[in-house]
């Protein structure tokens, strides 16, 4: 494999609150190459956004502090970056596209202006080349007359148009990697599809690796190359697509699996999840799933399992696949 | 390219539905009459030396309260009548407005600049600059402005430009609360979010992002601050720690003529008057332009 667009290893962000520490990314450490998707999905709170926030260096300041790791992105560590140089970097690099439509663009501003406002910065167009431009943008994400729709205001706009605007911007450099943060879950379903088509013919268009971050397992399956699955901060399991789905190695991967509902199966009853995430402030010593997996034995309380190999590019964190004697010093 | 539902299939069969070619813009229902009073008394200030009046410091014991032109004694020489020195009213009620309405303004624009820069700053950076900057608001409002004025008057001498920094010095503190409270909402909002990603920096946000959407806020609270400040500027004169005579300002005049009321109550009334008319069509448009505005802010 080439260099990858992105490589992170071993990342580590810790929330600092009044309640105590939190692990909300606790080494996380995966890579990703030009034209590659890789889904991160988890429950809510098990660290994927916080993930993409520490890569881009946002994670919400003061409370959350990078304390370690690797963030890679063509070889060269973000996190060795000056605040300044980050800023170049964002946008024009590495690009992000949130959840809420609703929100996302600036109320008081025309669309024309926000779109142009990433042209000036990456490109430095101006004047007529400008315009041109920002409606070509708009046309390429799908929205029809866009030269009438930048003079348009965001309340003007649905929310698939506003998410296809804030698509057009997040492109507008075209950055290397893209992460699309739940960017359909407000959407309703045409619309998430047609969304989904168009990131994915962006992303053929200009060679993107992209991050998609969902919880929506039947989108990871229509998406992504690979899955990372996130647990209580760590990734718990990582393979590609079909092995996942066909073969989850996690039990945890497994439970939520058996959480979505599929037409024309079997199952009337459809399983849950017993119990909650954990609490990441008060994270005891052995695997965090303990509490809620089936499968749990003794060693499972006694020690954080590592990283251990199901099949080539597949690997799971569950002692279930320690063939091998366990390594000490391997802890988490 | 994925196609957009394509349009005018449901307006087709109702044309109810359609929308009309050409949105019609809402019609604003402006207040009438306190931009009309507003109008009338920032006419009055503006060209007053141009309008044919007496001159307001010439005095003329000879011709002391001589009552309004309707009245027994009155003459059109001075149409409301003339002060405890002779000085005619109408002219100096309309220099008075000079003085009143530039201080207010003034004094409400200094305030809201330096407010709502603190505001911003306060709101977007959050932990201990915002810590610090919100304690000295807490104990710039404890302050009372008038206090603050009458040291001042009394330290370095009552002057117009004492009168507008002692209401400022105290005046900001409200528009960095108001302010930095809008942008703490702002901040939650994914389009500050997105711009960062886009790799905007802290300059940028504040300015492009956060202070325009604050805009309305300001609008508003500057607008119904006018009058309040008219007042204050109309009690410290009125006090005699404001602009100090002979310059004509409201609050003198009703300071200096308040021991003949019963005698030649023309003398404090009009002054009065043109107060409360200024000060309740200010807080009438800032009523109206909140409610225009954003509904939202009925608590300022």
């Amino acid at each position: 494999m080439a260099t990858p667009v992105l490589e992170v290893r071993d990342l580590r962000t810790h929330l600092v609150t009044r309640w105590g520490t939190i692990r909300a990314v606790d080494g996380v450490s995966f890579a990703l190459a030009e034209r590659e998707t890789l889904g991160l999905v988890g429950e809510s709170g098990s660290g994927k956004t916080m993930t993409c926030l520490s890569i881009l260096r946002l994670a919400p300041r003061p409370a959350a502090r990078i304390l370690g790791g690797q963030v890679l992105l063509d070889g060269d560590d973000l996190l060795r970056k000056s605040p300044r140089e980050m800023e170049r970097i964002r946008g024009k690099k590495i690009s992000m596209i949130l959840q809420d439509p609703m929100s996302s663009l600036n109320p008081v501003f025309s669309v024309g202006m926000q779109v142009r406002e990433p042209l000036v910065a990456y490109h430095g167009l101006r004047g007529r080349a400008l315009a041109e431009r920002a409606a070509s943008l708009l046309g390429s994400v799908g929205i029809s007359s866009p030269v009438e729709r930048l003079r348009a205001f965001p309340h003007q706009l649905s929310g698939g148009m506003r998410q296809r605007v804030v698509g057009a911007m997040a492109i507008s450099a075209p950055p290397r990697l893209l992460i699309a943060d739940e960017p359909t879950t407000s959407l309703d379903l045409t619309i998430q599809a047609q969304y989904l088509r168009l990131l994915k013919e962006i992303q053929a268009r200009h060679g993107l690796a992209m991050i998609f971050v969902t919880h929506n397992l039947g989108i990871v399956a229509r998406m992504c190359d690979r899955v990372a699955v996130m647990y209580a901060g760590r990734i718990v399991e990582t393979g590609p697509v079909r092995a996942i789905f066909r073969a989850p190695a996690h039990p945890y991967t497994r439970a939520l699996l058996e959480s979505v509902p599929r037409l024309g199966a079997a199952r009337v009853r459809l399983t849950a999840i017993d119990g909650q995430p954990p609490d990441l402030a008060t994270l005891a010593g052995g695997c965090a799933f303990v509490p809620r997996c089936p499968q749990a034995f003794d060693r499972c309380r006694a020690e954080a399992p590592p990283e251990l190999p199901v099949a080539p590019g597949h690997a799971a964190r569950c002692w279930l696949h320690a063939s091998a004697p366990p390594h000490p010093g391997r802890g988490p | 390219m994925a196609a957009e539902p394509s349009a005018g299939t449901l307006a087709d069969s109702l044309p109810e539905l359609a929308a009309p070619a050409v949105p019609a813009r809402r019609r604003l229902r402006l207040p009438v009459v306190s931009l009309g009073i507003i109008a009338v008394f920032v006419l009055a200030a503006l060209s007053a030396p141009l309008l044919a009046l007496s001159d307001p410091y010439e005095q003329a014991l000879r011709l002391r309260f001589q009552p309004p032109v309707w009245l027994d004694g009155g003459s059109w020489a001075h149409p409301l009548g003339t002060d405890r020195l002779g000085r005619d009213l109408l002219s100096r009620l309309v220099h008075g407005a000079r003085v009143s309405l530039s201080a207010g303004v003034l004094t409400v624009l200094l305030a809201s600049f330096v407010g709502a820069a603190i505001g911003l700053v306060a709101g977007y950076y959050r932990g201990r600059v915002d810590a610090v900057l919100m304690r000295v608001t807490d104990a710039t409002m404890s302050f009372p402005v008038i206090l603050l004025a009458l040291i001042l008057a009394v330290t370095v001498g009552p002057s117009y430009t004492n009168v507008v920094l002692a209401i400022a010095v105290i005046l900001w503190a409200r528009y960095a609360r108001v302010i930095r409270g809008q942008v703490l909402t702002l901040m939650e909002l994914d389009f500050i979010a997105q711009s960062r990603i886009a790799g905007a920096g802290a300059w940028r946000i504040i300015t492009r992002h956060l202070f325009p959407n604050t805009l309305n806020t300001l609008v508003v609270l500057v607008t119904l601050q006018v009058g309040y400040v008219i007042i204050v500027e109309a009690s410290l004169s009125f006090l005699g720690a404001g602009i100090p005579p002979p310059a004509p300002a409201w609050g003198s005049m009703i300071a200096e003529s308040r021991d003949f009321i019963t005698s030649a109550w023309w003398a404090s009334l009009f002054p009065g008057l043109a107060i409360l008319l200024v000060v309740l069509a200010f807080n009438l448009l800032g009523d109206w332009l909140r409610d225009t505005l954003d509904p939202k802010l009925r608590q300022l």
